[in-house]
């Protein structure tokens, strides 16, 4: 076992709400200054950035991660990370076809931007990428582990998509291995208000959408690999830690 | 009124119906599941669109008379069977919370 300093959850400018010098090489950088090694790139509903964040990540020696904050029907937010980059990559074209097509207006949400290699916008997403999907969390549940994934309730102590405030509760099913804080200062008191919470294993991370945000150094996770396992390994031990394995 | 009542003035569908001859003495309306569990009262017709297993288990709790989902909403795989066996009453209809919501005002 060793522990890794993680930031599981970060927004890139493919994120309406993420600020546009949220790019792949930016987030990387910066998880490197902060003392980050295992970052995971989650974007809402879509994946479009997580390539050159792989690239970005191995060029500032980073462990990378691809992800997405999935909405589901219910409106919960759902962490979903990857072992690999193509089965994150096919997970979002799956996800793509479950989407509820509003056209985006920048002014108001903010703009999509796709980023190339070298950390230029190549593109912008035209569609609306925060809204629901039309995925129940048990479709995505099931959706994720289809992809060899790993589904992690988002934020459970935020009100906002929060799956606590949404649904008043954990669900029973699907079952979760994990849940993910804003704060870990939240655990006591959320556990003691809501004992399906309790038994779960617990990650903290920032939900950053501003350089700044990015987690200082990262919390603490123990992972069953060497220090210098190797980003896939590090990645696969990292899926089964939240999978309950 | 009764839920039976109800779900015939209004041309509501029968999802799952347990116990008909229930009162239905007023209203709520809400999806936020942790919101609806403090404050709809007991008797209440909830009209949601929320359509997840935990709405049964608010009901429940909440001792409401009958979810009315909403805008056509499907029930989640398993809902109306946990319904019946909980006696929680689940009526649908195609139509908006908010045109719904002023009709069971009417009847009230």
């Amino acid at each position: 076992m060793s522990a890794f300093r993680c930031d599981l959850h970060i927004h890139s400018c493919l994120s309406p709400c993420g600020e546009d010098d949220m790019t792949p090489f930016s987030i990387a950088g910066m998880a490197k200054l902060n003392g980050v090694e295992v970052a995971a790139l989650t974007d809402h509903n879509a994946c479009g950035n997580c390539g050159t964040f792989f690239h970005a990540c191995e060029t500032y020696g980073v462990v990378p991660v691809a992800g997405m904050e999935l909405t589901t029907s219910e409106d919960v937010h759902l962490l979903c990370l990857f072992p690999l980059l193509e089965d994150a990559l096919a997970f979002a074209k799956a996800v793509d076809r479950n989407r509820v097509r509003i056209r985006n207006r920048a002014e108001i949400f903010g703009r999509q931007l796709l980023i190339g290699p070298d950390d230029e916008a190549t593109g912008e997403e035209k569609d609306l990428l925060i809204n629901a999907t039309t995925l129940s969390l048990e479709d995505a549940a099931a959706l994720v582990k289809e992809y060899h994934g790993a589904a992690v309730p988002a934020h459970v102590d935020r009100e906002g998509n929060g799956i606590v405030a949404v649904l008043g509760d954990l669900p029973e099913t699907p079952a979760f291995a994990a849940v993910e804080y804003r704060d870990g200062a939240n655990i006591v008191r959320y556990e003691k208000q809501y004992p399906r919470l309790r038994g779960k294993r617990k990650i903290v991370s920032s939900d950053a959408h501003r350089l700044w945000e990015i987690a200082e150094p990262g919390y603490e996770i123990e992972l069953n690999c060497k220090k210098d396992a190797g980003a896939e390994t590090v990645r696969k031990a990292l899926i089964d830690y939240l999978n309950g394995v | 009124m009764t839920v039976r009542e109800m779900a015939d003035a209004l041309n509501l569908e029968s999802i799952a119906v347990s116990d008909g001859e229930r009162t239905v003495s007023g209203g709520y309306a809400g999806d936020l599941l942790s919101w609806v569990m403090g404050r709809a009262q007991a008797g209440d017709a909830w009209v949601t669109i929320m359509s997840n297993p935990n709405t049964v288990a608010v009901a429940s709790l909440a001792d409401v008379s009958c979810i009315v989902l909403a805008e056509g909403v499907r029930p989640d795989k398993g809902v109306a069977e946990t319904a019946m066996s909980r006696g929680v009453n689940i009526l649908g209809s195609e139509e908006p919370s908010f045109a719904l919501c002023v009709k069971i005002a009417a009847l009230l």
